[in-house]
């Protein structure tokens, strides 16, 4: 009897570490000693706190937390990324969506300083969510202003705003390639 | 004549309604008290542990093979229903998502709930019921040990060990099935199901509520099953009701809890 | 020393309003057995239950060697009834032990003994009541008799001072009731223990009784010697030793007028 139980525990114990490991998002999760950035927005989106933080599409850090500004009106967002990655000071963070509807995290793109981000720095360079709703208006106003183009706005809403070309940091969407 | 009949028959409505509320509610009270003595007493039974051992294994142990049986079932049921549903979206990548997700923080803490309110509640019931019947929690008394400690405590505490158990068992196996009913039935791309899964699984945020969930639900569960078992009438009839009201109780109090739970976490 | 073990002190009980005991006193020597007689819902249980402390009086006292029963805090009351030992009426044994384990259960939870010596004492237990060959069975497996015999190895497991017996004889073939009544009497006087024991079978409990309660409309209606009782004039005595079917206790219920209720329905509504 008292065999059976060890099974039956051993068993539980099986199933959560197998939950935890296979399932669950604890290995990956499990990104050691992190030192953290702050970087402000216009705006999140939707982006939350545990959102991934990723560069080149490998998840490097979290968001640590977002919080709003009343003195700038804007929001500050808190990044923990893994001290095993050094990133340049002239950094670019963007806001982006993971597929089209999907959850929204945070994109670092390195620049080309010599210095390294260091635990309390702010990243200068940033870009906005986009969000889908003024983009539409957008897309629609200038259809409208503009009745003989046809199309190719569509494509470029497509995809999302390439930051680095410009190079600066955008406050509105009307200055999104569109 | 007819007014006063009419006022009789309400007054005697209105004296049925009074009566019942105050009686679940004095049952409400007895339930916390023995819950309070059972936790109270519990020392003793801690120190003789394979008392506690010995329910497990009818609590936990003989509750395995309903458990995981259904859990299979669900979860070749989820992934079916799911697919059917993600493909029209193009998303049949996250079936292995949908399986995950919706076993490890609802279906996995609550069927495992509602199966073990069937299964080992109503034993615990009517076993407590026919002991009461019986004499034996009365011939304890007069031999100087505490029926609390002795019966109770020990019961009390293998079903919230068993419930967490259980459940966790109950989501691994579900999303076995799912996973068979996706990948090798359906040709979803195993590599797929298993990343997405991991991506979107949180560790604390799914896994460890859907445990502190079954564990809540474990406490419920058990606590109905003991104090409907203990406060049966000392009938046949009297223990045939009682387990019934333990299927139906628990039943009810693990939605309701399950409610309450989740509006907890997902504020967070 | 207080030669009696137990004193019952004009104890009354009831349960909402209705009084089941109406000033009772009553006194249990040491080393004797003493019976409670009285018809079925004279209250005789209630009274054992008074004494093992289960319930609270609602007037009176039950004294116990000394201590009154209903003051004692609960380790008070567990250390008095570790002085008594309890036969119930259908034995109460513990269904998932074996009958080994149930004598052994008064041992393992109240004392520190060794297993060993628990096994000894448990198999001299059940040689004293002709059971050691059914050890290993389980509850189920045994008849009414053997199920009360092992019951009564399990009460007197820790050699009480008090024994106490709840209609003891009920539901039992002649032969086991021979059994158990000889038991009893043998028992009672190896342990030098007192034995009280609630029965209404007049012909097993005068054979060894010492002295005989009779218990009737929550009072004592006659008590003495066997011997005495079995002479006595009083009416209800002499129905209930005689098992008359209608004397003082009457045969039917009170109920109102039978001709009115039969005939005229409505109008007694």
């Amino acid at each position: 009897m008292d065999l059976w139980v060890g099974v039956f525990v051993a068993l539980g114990v099986a199933a959560l570490l197998g939950l935890a490991m296979k399932v669950g998002n604890l290995t990956s999760s499990q990104i050691g000693p992190t030192y953290s950035v702050t970087a402000s927005f216009e705006n999140v989106g939707s982006l939350k706190p545990r959102a991934p933080v990723k560069s080149a599409g490998v998840v490097v850090g979290r968001v640590d937390s977002i919080v709003f500004d009343s003195k700038k009106y804007e929001a500050l967002v808190t990044i923990n990324i893994d001290k095993r990655y050094a990133f340049p000071k002239d950094t670019f963070a963007n806001i982006y969506t993971a597929g089209l509807l999907g959850e929204q995290y945070v994109g670092l793109e390195a620049g080309g300083e010599d210095d390294a981000l260091k635990n309390g720095d702010k990243i200068s360079q940033t870009q906005d969510a986009i969000v889908l709703e003024k983009m539409i208006s957008q897309f629609l106003f200038s259809k409208a202003s503009e009745p003989k183009s046809d199309g190719k706005e569509a494509d470029a809403a497509n995809k999302p705003a390439d930051a680095k070309s410009t190079g600066v940091k955008k406050t509105e969407l009307g200055d999104a390639p569109f | 004549m007819i007014k006063s009949k009419l006022l009789n028959s309400l007054t005697r409505t209105l004296g049925g309604i009074g009566y019942r509320m105050t009686e679940r509610i004095w049952r409400l009270g007895a339930g916390a008290r023995l819950f309070f003595l059972t936790i109270f007493y519990s020392g003793e039974s801690f120190k003789r542990f394979h008392l506690t051992l010995r329910e497990i294994y009818f609590t936990g142990v003989m509750s395995l093979l309903i458990i995981v049986v259904s859990a299979f079932f669900v979860g070749m049921v989820l992934a079916l229903q799911g697919y059917n549903t993600l493909q029209k979206y193009g998303s049949s990548e996250a079936i292995g998502v949908l399986v995950a997700l919706s076993l490890v923080r609802e279906l996995g803490p609550v069927v495992t709930a509602l199966l073990f309110a069937g299964r080992a509640g109503t034993a615990i019931t009517a076993e407590i019921g026919l002991m009461k019947t019986t004499e034996q929690l009365s011939a304890m008394e007069m031999m100087a040990v505490n029926p609390i400690a002795r019966v109770i405590a020990p019961r009390f505490w293998a079903g919230v060990i068993s419930m967490p158990i259980l459940a966790t068992l109950f989501s691994m196996v579900g999303i076995l099935g799912g996973y068979i009913v996706a990948v090798p039935l359906i040709g979803v791309d195993d590599g797929a199901f298993w990343s997405q899964m991991q991506a979107n699984v949180d560790f604390r945020l799914d896994i460890v509520n859907g445990l502190i969930k079954s564990l809540v639900f474990g406490v419920a569960c058990t606590m109905i099953a003991l104090f409907e078992g203990f406060d049966a009438p000392p009938t046949a009839e009297g223990v045939s009701r009682a387990t019934t009201r333990t299927v139906v109780i628990s039943s009810l109090t693990v939605l309701a809890l399950d409610f309450v739970l989740t509006s907890f976490m997902l504020v967070i | 020393m207080n030669p009696n073990i137990v004193e019952i002190d004009n104890l009354s009980f009831g349960y909402k309003g209705r009084l089941l005991h109406k000033g009772i006193n009553m006194v249990f020597p040491r080393g004797k057995v003493v019976a409670i007689m009285g018809g079925s819902g004279s209250g005789k249980t209630t009274l054992l239950r008074l004494i093992g402390g289960q319930i609270k009086p609602s007037k009176g006292e039950v004294r116990v060697d000394g201590a009154v029963v209903h003051q004692q805090d609960r380790d008070g009351i567990y250390k008095l009834r570790r002085k008594m030992g309890m036969l119930f009426q259908h034995g109460a044994l513990f269904t998932d032990l074996s009958v080994f384990d149930n004598v052994a259960f008064p041992m393992r939870e109240l004392t520190d003994l060794p297993e060993s010596m628990i096994r000894d004492l448990v198999l001299m237990k059940l040689n004293a009541v002709g059971l050691r060959g059914a050890y290993s069975f389980m509850p189920t497996e045994l008849s009414g008799g053997m199920a009360r015999r092992v019951a009564l190895a399990r009460a007197v497991a820790l050699d009480p001072n008090i024994i106490m017996y709840d209609e003891p004889f009920a539901g039992l073939d002649p032969i086991s009731m021979a059994v158990i009544c000889d038991l009893i009497r043998s028992l009672n006087d190896a342990l030098g223990a007192t034995s009280i024991i609630v029965s209404h079978d007049v012909k097993e409990t005068f054979l060894i009784a010492d002295y005989v309660y009779f218990v009737a409309n929550g009072e004592v209606a006659a008590e003495g010697t066997p011997h005495d009782l079995m002479q006595s004039t009083l009416p209800f005595v002499h129905q209930f030793v005689h098992g008359e079917k209608d004397g003082p206790v009457p045969f039917h219920y009170p109920a109102s007028n039978y001709q009115a209720e039969l005939l005229g329905h409505k109008s007694a509504k």
